[in-house]
């Protein structure tokens, strides 16, 4: 079993990387972009034996505790088989 | 009285901070191995600059679940002088120890210079010792230096005293263009509630001699030492 983490600043804060990842993709041309946000994302393993409910239960804790920074970031969970 | 002085894998600030207080300050100090636990004995504890486990994650965040790391939420918890600079400044967010977060500089540059700091409390442990008004010279390096915090917090540190220091002109003018990083109204240091607890993106133990370029970093150290010597008088 796979868990999914997505990390990404809050809407409210500001991410200079982001903008210069934008302002880089609109100098090779690109029309159309309004923004660009620069997230990080986790790949966790975990051993087939665990129940999706668990394994859900203890990758939201890690991702609170660890992954994410709660006061600037947000996070999202997907379990896959 | 005695510092410590906490080393973790990537600290790279920890001599010169254990070179400050035992030769500018005169005191007894200790590298304290992360892996301690026990920090009996000290009378305050220094989370040096640097880059604990390589910024991996964010910068601070791994440093945090280190094992001597609880032992100074105790130290903290029972009074003890706590002084993070820079990437303890950023360890200390991390662990709760102070509030908000210390982002990537808003120009996304590593910032290497000496800048101006406002001492915007000069009543706490750390700052009895600074001149009122005084504006001090002390180097910051950091490419994660940018404070932020929400609304709430930013008031309840305001109202409180909580914000030590703020970077501004050499005129002590607190301007956009004294800001190095973006931080939220000009924030380059904070104090918890009690004020036993320091951090500070600058590096004051970078300007303790004439040679360096400024000994301001002095004054820092020197009301941290009074505040020691006050609280074994007492």
């Amino acid at each position: 079993m796979k868990a999914l983490v997505y990390v990404t600043l809050k809407p409210s804060v500001l991410d200079p990387q982001g903008k210069a990842i934008h302002h880089s993709v609109e100098s090779l041309g690109y029309k159309n972009i309004n923004d660009i946000r620069q997230g990080k994302f986790f790949e966790i393993a975990l051993d087939p034996s665990v129940s999706e409910a668990d394994a859900r239960d203890a990758v939201e804790r890690i991702a609170k505790d660890v992954l994410a920074n709660p006061v600037i970031e947000d996070y999202r969970v997907e379990i896959s088989q | 009285m005695k510092f410590g002085v906490v080393v973790f894998p990537g600290s790279n600030c920890d001599h010169d901070a254990y070179h400050v207080i035992s030769k500018h300050v005169g005191q007894p100090v200790d590298f304290i191995w992360h892996k301690e636990t026990d920090l009996s004995g000290f009378d305050a504890i220094i989370i040096p600059g640097g880059f604990s486990y390589g910024d991996y994650l964010r910068a601070g965040a791994l440093a945090r679940f280190s094992p001597v790391m609880e032992s100074v939420k105790r130290f903290a918890a029972d009074g003890g002088f706590v002084f993070g600079i820079c990437n303890g400044f950023q360890i200390l967010c991390e662990s709760g120890l102070l509030q908000g977060a210390l982002r990537r500089n808003a120009g996304l540059h590593f910032v290497c210079k000496h800048v101006n700091l406002k001492v915007e409390n000069s009543n706490m442990p750390f700052t009895t010792e600074v001149e009122q008004d005084k504006v001090l010279s002390i180097p910051i390096a950091h490419a994660e230096g940018n404070y932020t915090c929400d609304d709430a917090t930013y008031h309840s540190l305001e109202e409180n005293g909580q914000i030590v220091f703020r970077y501004c002109d050499e005129n002590g003018e607190v301007t956009d263009e004294a800001n190095p990083n973006g931080a939220r109204s000009n924030i380059a240091g904070i104090s918890n509630l009690n004020r036993n607890v320091l951090g500070m993106m600058p590096h004051p133990e970078r300007a303790c001699e004439e040679l360096l370029g400024s000994n301001d970093g002095r004054d820092i150290f020197r009301s941290l030492t009074k505040a020691i010597d006050l609280r074994q008088a007492a």
